[in-house]
């Protein structure tokens, strides 16, 4: 199935090389980094996790909502997602790759990486992490791989995937939920010592996630022949709609513990984030960017009147992305760092090595997109009728 | 015979694995089976006859006796000289094992206007409190870090530590410092003289005179540091750097131990620990006089 | 078969290019074997010019033992090592190993660059100051 990537337009191709040309800047930019130390990039003795870290923990998010069309799918036959599951799949795929890159660009000694697997820590949740991602990305690959190739062949999938796909679904909630207890769980970080951490985990993932493949399913239906269905992506739609009510609603109840309880501890990330603390005010424009996003797209999702319009759907989706990248992707992070366990503050900001390491992690991950949806694409093209009986393409 | 180039190159993949894999077993028992042809006579490890035991290690800071600038650089120098921590010169990537903080500082959250100012100005001296129930310990995905359980000193593993940071998040009093770069240029050999003290005679041990810091390693870049209670110094029967520089202002020993100096003393005054409600139950107490 | 010509040809080519690094030495003297010294101040102060244990076993497990030592002093708190002949060490590389064997330069490094293996102790563990003898 691989050489259906192999074979493209040169719009295509152009789009792979300008791909591997960001990945192969980030990787310079790596080396320096590999050589000098983790001191090339903007995290300080205070601020020890930075741009790497959000992404990753964005990312998860964004893995996990795989399975918001496989569920549907699969468990009760929502015969709409038919076509954008393998989309789903795929994504998850490109996600959990790009989520174990920014691990692995973030660690100090990145030689000895094995070691959380020769000397196995069950009481850290780091090392349930690497367990839960990695069996993530074997489940998304050997599902979508083999389902992917039944169609190809024009038979039904075999029966043994089955019990795989729903180990997928159970799988999903377990990254992000193992990954909201990196945080949840210390106790001396009063930003991040919510139980409602995981819930915020699960609602930004389900709302990012499904609006990164609004996209995606849209620009794939105007460049090539696939469409994954208005309906499909409609359903889409509602799902962040929903999602992201939640997780602003959520944001609201952390906002509410902080501020009526007037406890120091938990009010002054807040204030650091939203309003700058003592002149610090470095992530105050990043917040309320991410905060009007929220609104915009809020006010796009809500009214069925512009979400029906697969346009301002579209812009909606973007925005909500985006707002929930701000977010979970740097925000998150920092808050926990400022104040410092002094209650001092050091502030943040990613270094042009870090951001170049970053966009060559994010173009890996598209990269792997790229070529996996290609694959799908051109299968699904050429089946002549889909699985209900509409022709898709000319034969 | 016709075979498809999926199906050969199948073959070819899983060849490879079993031969490799075959090869690295029967590598391991030729090399078990050459350690028991040796005849060697079976080593033995043990422990320093010299070395300080202990249940559970733990420090008190009288603050009464911090009473010029003076009496802390004792103490901090005297850490970092002889653990060869470097000096990165900007606080972004400073490494600090022990340092000062002010009162509002250190005990976060105790904030009062109405304080008393001198009190308030106090410099108290920090480092890892080798918490009995360590977050640092609880999050490390290798065990890098680890509470020793013959003493309940909190470890650090330079070998085997990947640079996570996940202890840095986890511990509650920023404790620990990173490596962001090769710090052996910032180890000034002048600075880095032998730390003036008694050293005991014994095996290897003329070394420790003559050569005071360069006896302990430093750190590569990517690995986190911290206060280690100078374990390497307990093996060979002597106290803490910081408690003998101290003068009798740090004092040492165990918590375990009712007739200890420590606990004698936590017996008889009012002693306060950093963030208690965290539940970390820090080893490191501060008495003001 | 098909294009055999260029399947015998790439063949050539192949075989050349993988037999090169072996044909560019043919005729040249070959790379001597390593010489480590062991004539330190402090060895030649020895009677008995003894390892920690046999020369052998220390040729072919000082790896392994160092990494056994590193856990006995590191993670278990023990610093005593009584040899196969009976005597105690201490085990550190730094104080104990460095101590004899006090020219990196002209022991260690012999052998491992003679098989280009870069173990990375020294990015930690201060080698001792090469002295002039």
């Amino acid at each position: 199935m691989l050489e259906t990537a192999l074979q493209g337009s040169r719009r295509y191709w152009t789009w792979v090389f300008f791909l591997l040309a960001t990945m192969g800047i980030g990787f310079i930019a790596y080396l320096y980094q590999f050589r000098i130390g983790l001191g090339v990039t903007g995290m300080s003795r205070d601020v020890s996790w930075g741009l790497y870290i959000g992404q990753f923990t964005f990312l998860v998010g964004v893995a996990a909502s795989g399975v918001m069309v496989v569920l549907p799918y699969y468990l009760h036959n929502y015969k709409a997602f038919g076509r954008i599951t393998v989309l789903g799949e795929f994504l998850a795929i490109a996600a959990v790759v790009m989520c174990m890159l920014f691990i692995f660009v973030d660690m100090g000694q990145p030689r000895r990486v094995l070691n959380v697997i020769l000397h196995p820590t069950p009481n850290s949740v780091m090392f349930f992490d690497m367990l839960v991602l990695s069996v993530y990305l074997l489940l998304n690959i050997l599902v979508g791989w083999t389902v992917l190739g039944a169609e190809r062949k024009g038979i039904a999938a075999p029966a043994w995937v089955k019990p795989f796909i729903i180990l997928s679904i159970a799988w999903a909630p377990s990254i992000h939920t193992v990954t909201a207890f990196l945080y949840s769980g210390l106790p001396g970080r009063h930003f991040w010592l919510t139980a409602i951490m995981a819930a915020r985990f699960l609602a930004s993932a389900f709302s990012g996630g499904p609006a990164l493949l609004i996209i995606l399913a849209l620009i794939v239906r105007k460049y090539t022949k696939f469409d994954a269905g208005k309906d499909a992506i409609q359903a889409l739609g509602k799902i962040v709609t929903y999602f992201m009510i939640t997780n602003v609603f959520f944001l609201g109840l952390e906002f509410f513990t902080a501020f009526y309880s007037k406890i120091p501890g938990h009010i002054e990330p807040f204030i650091y984030l939203y309003t700058g603390v003592e002149g610090h005010d470095k992530l105050v424009p990043v917040m309320w960017t991410s905060t009007i996003l929220a609104v915009i797209a809020l006010f796009l999702l809500i009214f069925p009147q512009f979400r029906r319009k697969e346009n301002l759907l579209a812009i909606a989706s973007i925005a909500t992305f985006f707002s929930l990248w701000i977010e979970k992707g740097f925000g998150l992070i920092v808050g926990g760092f400022v104040p410092n366990p002094f209650e001092k503050i050091t502030e943040y900001w990613p270094t042009l090595p870090e951001s170049l390491i970053t966009l060559a992690v994010w173009a890996t991950g598209f990269f792997v997109l790229t070529i996996l949806y290609k694959i799908a694409v051109s299968i699904k093209e050429e089946a002549v009728f889909d699985k209900y009986g509409q022709r898709q393409v000319k034969s | 015979m016709s075979i498809s180039r999926r199906e050969f190159l199948k073959l070819v993949g899983a060849s490879t694995i079993l031969g490799l894999g075959g090869l690295s077993v029967s590598t391991m028992l030729k090399n078990n089976l050459i350690d028991a042809s040796q005849g060697l006579s079976e080593p033995s490890i043990m422990q320093d006859p010299r070395a300080l035991t202990a249940k559970r290690w733990g420090m008190v800071v009288n603050m009464s006796k911090f009473k010029t600038e003076e009496d802390y650089k004792r103490c901090i120098e005297a850490c970092h000289r002889i653990h060869n921590v470097p000096n990165i010169g900007n606080t972004k990537e400073e490494i600090k094992w022990i340092w000062k903080e002010t009162y509002e500082h250190a005990f976060p959250g105790t904030e009062d206007p109405f304080l008393s100012p001198e009190i308030k100005h106090l410099p108290f001296l920090v480092l890892c409190n080798h918490c009995n129930n360590p977050p640092c310990v609880r999050v490390c995905p290798t065990k890098a870090t680890f509470k020793r359980k013959s003493d309940g000193i909190v470890m650090m593993d330079m070998h085997r530590c990947i640079g996570c940071r996940f202890c840095m998040a986890a511990c509650p009093y920023g404790a620990r410092s990173f490596n962001y770069r090769d710090a052996r240029p910032f180890i000034k050999e002048e600075e880095s003289l032998p730390y003036d003290s008694t050293f005991v005679k014994g095996p290897g041990s003329e070394l420790l005179i003559k050569r005071g810091h360069l006896t302990f390693p430093t750190r590569m870049k990517g690995v986190v540091e911290k206060c280690t209670f100078c374990y390497e110094r307990l093996a060979v029967g002597l106290q803490p750097a910081c408690v003998e520089a101290s003068q009798g202002a740090l004092i040492f020993g165990d918590l375990e131990d009712p007739n200890s100096e420590v606990r004698k003393i936590l017996n008889e005054r009012y002693s306060f620990r950093r963030k208690p409600e965290l539940g970390t139950y820090p080893s490191v107490y501060y008495i003001l006089g | 078969m098909y294009d055999g010509w260029k399947v015998i040809i790439g063949i050539i080519i192949f075989i050349g290019i993988a037999t090169f690094p072996f044909l560019y030495d043919i005729g040249k003297a070959s790379v001597p074997p390593p010489e480590p010294k062991i004539n330190t101040p402090e060895i030649q102060k020895m009677v008995e010019k003894k390892c920690v244990e046999p020369k052998s076993f220390m040729k072919t497990e000082h790896m392994k033992m160092l990494n056994n030592w590193r856990d006995f002093v590191v993670r278990d708190g023990d610093r005593i090592y009584t040899a196969s002949n009976g005597k105690e060490y201490v085990m550190s590389l730094q104080n104990t190993c460095m101590k004899c064997h006090s020219n990196k330069k002209e022991f260690c490094d012999q052998c491992h660059n003679y098989l280009d293996v870069t173990p990375y102790c020294w990015d930690c563990h201060i080698a001792p100051k090469e002295e002039k003898t």
